[in-house]
């Protein structure tokens, strides 16, 4: 379900840093980022499902911050320097994705675009959060297939190894 | 026709709510605003996104008497405010469960008391406080008391034409306490079936502040003074307090559960508030 008004809407100029390139496009003045990048610029990995805020499947790191993409606006990411799921892994699987497959964190995978941002942005901004933290940190990306301990022992296990790294 | 705009100083704000005529929709975190717009697109909505207005008070600002939060003060700020966390500890405790982290990073507590959810996660806490609303718009600014300025659900006093530039909490008196209780179906992303924040000053008088049981957040009067290490006498308060409570039936929960746990969360929030250290509540 886009957000997609059945009223003339105004377009609006967007350009921003996207996955570290310059990005321009123009766009209804109501779409939302998650719309824009998946229907304007053909980014499909940030996965539409709620729409509403409440699953996290669409999370993205807007100005090096966790968002949920279907409640900015493409036109609030103008300026903006935006990371997807296509971003962080341009240069093949990272180390915290291959700790999904290692752990089986991924089964039906819809989730797993948003679950990977919101538990990247965790390494990076607290990389020895305990058990509790990441439970905490993670309860904003909702997983139907229920793999919850499998995706904790991947962020766990991909934690340790970019501990052991350092 | 829809449109989106960007002003950057508070006269453009209003001009361009002005010129909307009733469909202006001011923007900041947008974490309820574009869940109405998908749910309502009939609406030919104006949205006035004015977060790059350069005019706005601080978002956080310590004052000697108060804090004073702008229109751009976000949840995630306010959550992990270590002064906030010691001299408003249920406005720091109530800022922290709103929604998931992503939704903090872009929440506003301007935006959450304008959105005017009876579930509004940081409106009993702020009602607790004392808390004072400023609104500027063509005929120049007011102040109100944050309980009159919320008229029924999504309501409040602010016109279309009009902003809240500013939310004004006191810095409660040393041995006043207070703590924030909230009741949810699950642990993260969830509104609120039943939240409190209980606020005791030194001699004992019980203010409580009602989220989830009535058409708005409601505020209590003071009790008077109350025995706070006797359960019993705290029961008997609370029990009197919390009569102005009408909660309804939806989803979430059932009129009569939330008469019952309204009850249980205010005791619990009063015990709390009355465990904490003087001035640094939990």
């Amino acid at each position: 379900m886009t957000n997609s008004p059945v009223y003339p809407t105004s377009e609006v100029a967007v350009a921003l840093e996207l996955n570290g390139n310059h990005v321009q496009a123009m766009i209804p003045a109501h779409r939302t980022l998650l719309d824009m990048l998946r229907d304007d610029l053909g980014l499909c990995g940030t996965k539409r499902c709620c729409a509403e805020g409440e699953c996290g499947a669409c999370s993205v790191l807007l100005d090096g911050e966790l968002v949920n993409s279907c409640l900015v606006l493409g036109a609030e990411a103008h300026g903006g320097v935006l990371l997807t799921i296509e971003g962080l892994s341009s240069n093949g699987v990272t180390d915290l994705q291959a700790a999904f497959l290692a752990a089986g964190a991924v089964q039906c995978g819809v989730c797993i675009p948003g679950q990977v941002m919101a538990a990247e942005q965790l390494l990076r901004t607290n990389p020895d959060a305990s058990r509790d933290e990441i439970r905490d940190v993670m309860s904003g990306n909702l997983c139907r297939c229920a793999s919850y301990q499998r995706i904790v022992e991947a962020i766990q296990s991909a934690a340790a190894g970019r501990q052991s790294d350092a | 026709m829809a449109s989106y705009c960007r002003p950057r100083t508070v006269s453009e704000v209003l001009a361009a709510l002005a010129s909307a005529e009733g469909h202006g929709r001011v923007l900041v975190g947008g974490t309820d605003l574009l869940v109405h717009l998908r749910k309502d697109p009939f609406a030919p909505t104006v949205i006035v996104d004015i977060k790059s207005v350069n005019d706005f008070p601080p978002a956080v600002e310590m004052g000697a008497d108060a804090v004073r939060f702008g229109p751009t003060a976000r949840m995630s700020e306010i959550s992990n405010d270590p002064f906030i966390a010691g001299h408003l500890p249920a406005l720091g405790a109530s800022a922290r469960v709103v929604g998931s982290i992503a939704i903090r990073n872009r929440a506003t507590l301007v935006g959450n008391i304008c959105n005017a959810s009876p579930a509004a996660d940081t409106a009993p806490a702020l009602l607790v406080y004392g808390s004072t609303v400023t609104l500027t718009g063509p005929g120049g600014e007011r102040t109100m008391p944050l309980a009159d300025f919320f008229v029924g659900p999504g309501q409040t006093r602010c016109g279309p034409d009009e902003i809240v530039i500013r939310i004004d909490v006191p810095i409660p008196d040393r041995g006043h306490r207070s703590a924030f209780q909230r009741l949810t179906r699950r642990r993260g992303v969830d509104l609120a079936t039943v939240s409190v924040a209980a606020g005791v000053d030194a001699d004992g008088r019980i203010v409580l502040g009602l989220g989830c049981v009535g058409p708005t957040p409601l505020l209590t009067d003071a009790s008077p003074p109350v025995d706070l290490t006797d359960p019993g006498t705290i029961e008997e308060a609370v029990e009197e307090l919390v009569s102005i409570a009408t909660p309804i039936s939806d989803v979430r929960a059932a009129r009569d559960y939330r008469e019952a746990m309204v009850r249980v969360l205010a005791v619990r929030a009063v015990q709390a508030a009355a465990a904490a250290s003087e001035g640094l509540s939990s």
